[in-house]
Parts: structure tokens; C-alpha cells; sequence
């Protein structure tokens, strides 16, 4: 195995499209690691992508949060901003392994391990983020949701590489929130999980994304979630749509975690919740 | 693929080592550097027996490459003491009898020092919290909350 440890994204690209072998992204390695220890893969070429500058920081310009691909979820959770910008993907990417994991993992490689159980990734999805992907030839900025293309694959092309998620502008009167179920405490990975985000205007809710993991084969965007709320001031009524909705749409699998029965059910609790966290955030009553 | 040479700072000092590029600084560490106090435990992040701090950060030196530890400063264990002189950690594990086989308190000592640097006054909660990426399967924990409760006593007092 050959390691190389680029300055530039566009170095990173050349690097990982020359490579006639198996060619890896590393950022974190709390994944990529872990798959070279069991075997599952045999990299001919890991590519750091630590040294990239473009990579490696956290910058508010006029239209969001740009987040560089290497940033460590410990560094999201250190940064008070964006801690207040948007708490709910913050709390999400810090519910991510132990604080020795946190030193390290990203949430580009949280996206790029495409697991249905992510945690970053309904979080980002519900705060409509998109990601910057550096290719040969282009750069295009895409949609986080349509990255995740099944468990452990994604729509990225062969040499592609995520620069950035940008996060939008947060607007006035908006709260988002994210919540896991695990049956403990701390470092355990999602059973049902539910982001949401939305924004109010006079106290109604004008607009929202509820975006779910665990419950399908990839994290879920669920727009008929979202219309099951927007409207009102998030009372009873409401609130059971979401949950109905949210059982509606998931197709979860039966495994150790969790049964489909369970998950069914328990997706609309956690989107109950997480709905009355982001409304409050927002400042609704 | 030959090795390639990295030069590192281990515990304040320079250290230089050769190491095939898709080893693990765990293995770097322990046998091209010598610092067997790093443990393997599962090798998959998940125990902590082999944490260290990487640039003042706390992680698992098993889910690191040997290779991306060049130009960075490295802490382990063996550079908690002062010399002969024991870190109040280490006194107080011993005092508490936070430890019985030993394999999983070197990571800890490293976590709770990391944990103690961010917050000198951790309650219970966020000591527990702090060291949950740490398996201990011999004392139940309970001592060890204790020992690291003791020794952020001690070290505020300073």
C-alpha cells in the first residue's frame, strides 16, 4: 500500500483518478481503518486528505457554513457558531463513537461510509446541506441526499472527492434537532434516528425537512413528514401526522438492533420529539 | 512498497522511525519505537487500550497510520510521570486500586488526562462520559471514577 498525503483537492483528484488499483480517502480512518484491519478491503493507495487546506476548516460566508471535509467532529462541537447556527447537526455529528473517535472522524466520511444508521446524515439532510465534489474534469455542488445511494455506496464517481458540506444561511425564526435511539447511553449506533429542521413565521410553521435514519436502506428525506407540520403550531393534531407519516414512510430490516415492528413505531416517537426541540429553537412556544 | 521514514516528537522527544505505509501507529509505536505501554485491545477503536494524544487530541492509536504521525507530537503514557515522580492519575489509580490486570489503564490514564485538561472539575456524569471509549472488564469502573475524581481534586490544588 502506497500513502500519499496531498496539499491540494485537485491534487488529491489526480492522485485517486491515476491509480489503476483500489484507491481510498482517508480523512478520519475511524471507518477506513477498520475495514483494512478485517480484511475487508486491501488498499493499493490511501490518499490523506488532512493536508488539504481547502479541507481542513470551518468558514461562514454569505450563503452558509462551509465545512471542510477533514474537520473533526470534536473541532463541529468546539465551535460555539456553529454550535448555535446548528445545534441539531452538531449534537448529531458528537453523537458519533467516544471522544478518542471524535478526535478524528468527519462527517464526510460519516456520508461517504454511507451506513443507513449514520447519524451526521439526517441531521444534514433536514438542514438542506449540500456538498462540494471536486472531480477531473468539474466541480458540482450536490445535494447531501443524493449522495447515499445504498448501505456502503454512494453516487460519487471513480477520483471523485467531497471538498465541503455547506450548510445555507440560517434564516430567522428556524430550529433544527436530532435525535438517536440506542438502548444506552454512549457509543452504540442508531436503532431509529429522526432530524428535523424548520422555520416559523408568526409562530406557524412555514417550512420544514424531517429526514430519518436506521429505518430503510439509506437515511431518508420525507417530505410528507415535513408537509404533516407545516402549517401549524406543532399541536397534537400535528404531531400525530409526523409520527404517522414517519412510520409510513420507513422500510426498516429486522437485525440485533431492532425489530421492523419496533423501529416503525419508535421513528414517529423520535420525530415527535425532535419536531418539539427544533420548534422551541426556533422560539415557538 | 519500502518503508518510509518519519520523524516524529514522542513524549518531548524527537523520535525517527522506518514503517511499512499501511501499518497502524499502534504497531509503530510498539514495535519500532519500543512504547509497549500502548495496549491492542480490539484494534477497531472501540476499547481505547491503545489511546493516545496525536497533536494534543485524544484518539486511538490503532485507528491512525504509523505514516501520518510525521511532524506531529505524540503522548503516551510513558510520558505522564516526571521522571521517578508519578502523575496524581497514576497515584491515584494505584490508591484506589482503579486497576487489576492493567491492560486498559494506560488508555485511561491517557483519556482522564485528557478529560482533566479540558475540565479540571468533571462530576461523575462527565468522567463517565469522557472514559466511555474506554472498556475496562476486570473493576467495574467504579474505581476508576474514583481514582480520576481523587486525582482532579489533587491537581486543582496546585
Amino acid at each position: 500500500m502506497r500513502f500519499e498525503s496531498p496539499t491540494t483537492t485537485r491534487e488529491a483528484v489526480a492522485l485517486l483518478t491515476r491509480e489503476r488499483g483500489d484507491a481510498y480517502v482517508l480523512a478520519g480512518g475511524t471507518d477506513l481503518l477498520v475495514r483494512m484491519k478485517l480484511d475487508l478491503i486491501e488498499p493499493d493507495l490511501v490518499v490523506d486528505i488532512k493536508g488539504i487546506a481547502a479541507m481542513q476548516s470551518i468558514r461562514t460566508t454569505a450563503s452558509g457554513t462551509r465545512i471542510g471535509a477533514a474537520v473533526s467532529c470534536a473541532e463541529l462541537g468546539e465551535n460555539k457558531k456553529l454550535k448555535k447556527t446548528w445545534p441539531g447537526v452538531v449534537e448529531a455529528a458528537n453523537l458519533i463513537g467516544s471522544d478518542q473517535i471524535q478526535g478524528r472522524c468527519t462527517m464526510v466520511g460519516n456520508l461517504c461510509n454511507a451506513s443507513p444508521a449514520a447519524d451526521s446524515v439526517p441531521a444534514l439532510m433536514a438542514a438542506a446541506a449540500k456538498v462540494v465534489i471536486v472531480g477531473k474534469k468539474k466541480r458540482r455542488t450536490v445535494a447531501i441526499e443524493k449522495i447515499i445511494t445504498g448501505p456502503g455506496e454512494t453516487s460519487l464517481a471513480r477520483g471523485e472527492v467531497i471538498e465541503a458540506i455547506i450548510l445555507p444561511r440560517r434564516p430567522p425564526k428556524s430550529g433544527d434537532a436530532y435525535l438517536r435511539f440506542i438502548p444506552r447511553t454512549e457509543m452504540d449506533i442508531a436503532v431509529v434516528s429522526a432530524g428535523i429542521s424548520l422555520k416559523l413565521e408568526r409562530g406557524v410553521i412555514k417550512s420544514a425537512r424531517v429526514a430519518l435514519g436506521a429505518v430503510a436502506a439509506t437515511p431518508l428525506l420525507v417530505p410528507a413528514a415535513a408537509r404533516a407540520i407545516v402549517g401549524s403550531k406543532l399541536d397534537d393534531a400535528a404531531l400525530e401526522k409526523l409520527a404517522a407519516a414517519c412510520s409510513n414512510a420507513c422500510k426498516p430490516i429486522d437485525d440485533k438492533r431492532g425489530t421492523i415492528e419496533y423501529r416503525t413505531r419508535v421513528v414517529g416517537v423520535l420525530a415527535r420529539r425532535a419536531a418539539k426541540i427544533a420548534y422551541q429553537r426556533a422560539g415557538g412556544a | 512498497m519500502p518503508s518510509v521514514l518519519v520523524s516524529t516528537t514522542i513524549n518531548g522527544d524527537a523520535v525517527e522511525y522506518a514503517c511499512p505505509q499501511d501499518e497502524t501507529l499502534l504497531d509503530s509505536l510498539r514495535d519500532r519505537v519500543g512504547l509497549t505501554g500502548v495496549k491492542e485491545g480490539c484494534g477497531t477503536g472501540d476499547c481505547g487500550a491503545c489511546s493516545i494524544t496525536l497533536d494534543g487530541r485524544l484518539v486511538c492509536s490503532c485507528l491512525v497510520l504509523g505514516v501520518e504521525a510525521n511532524g506531529r507530537e505524540i503522548t503516551t503514557v510513558e510520558g505522564l510521570s516526571d521522571g521517578d515522580k508519578l502523575h496524581p492519575l497514576q497515584e491515584k489509580f494505584i490508591e484506589h486500586a482503579a486497576l487489576q490486570c492493567g491492560i486498559c489503564t494506560p488508555g485511561f490514564l491517557i483519556a482522564a488526562k485528557a478529560l482533566l485538561d479540558r475540565n479540571p472539575n468533571p462530576t461523575v456524569e462527565e468522567i463517565r462520559y469522557g472514559l466511555a471509549g474506554n472498556l475496562c472488564r476486570c473493576t467495574g469502573y467504579d474505581k476508576i471514577v474514583r481514582a480520576v475524581q481523587a486525582a482532579a481534586k489533587q491537581m486543582r490544588k496546585k
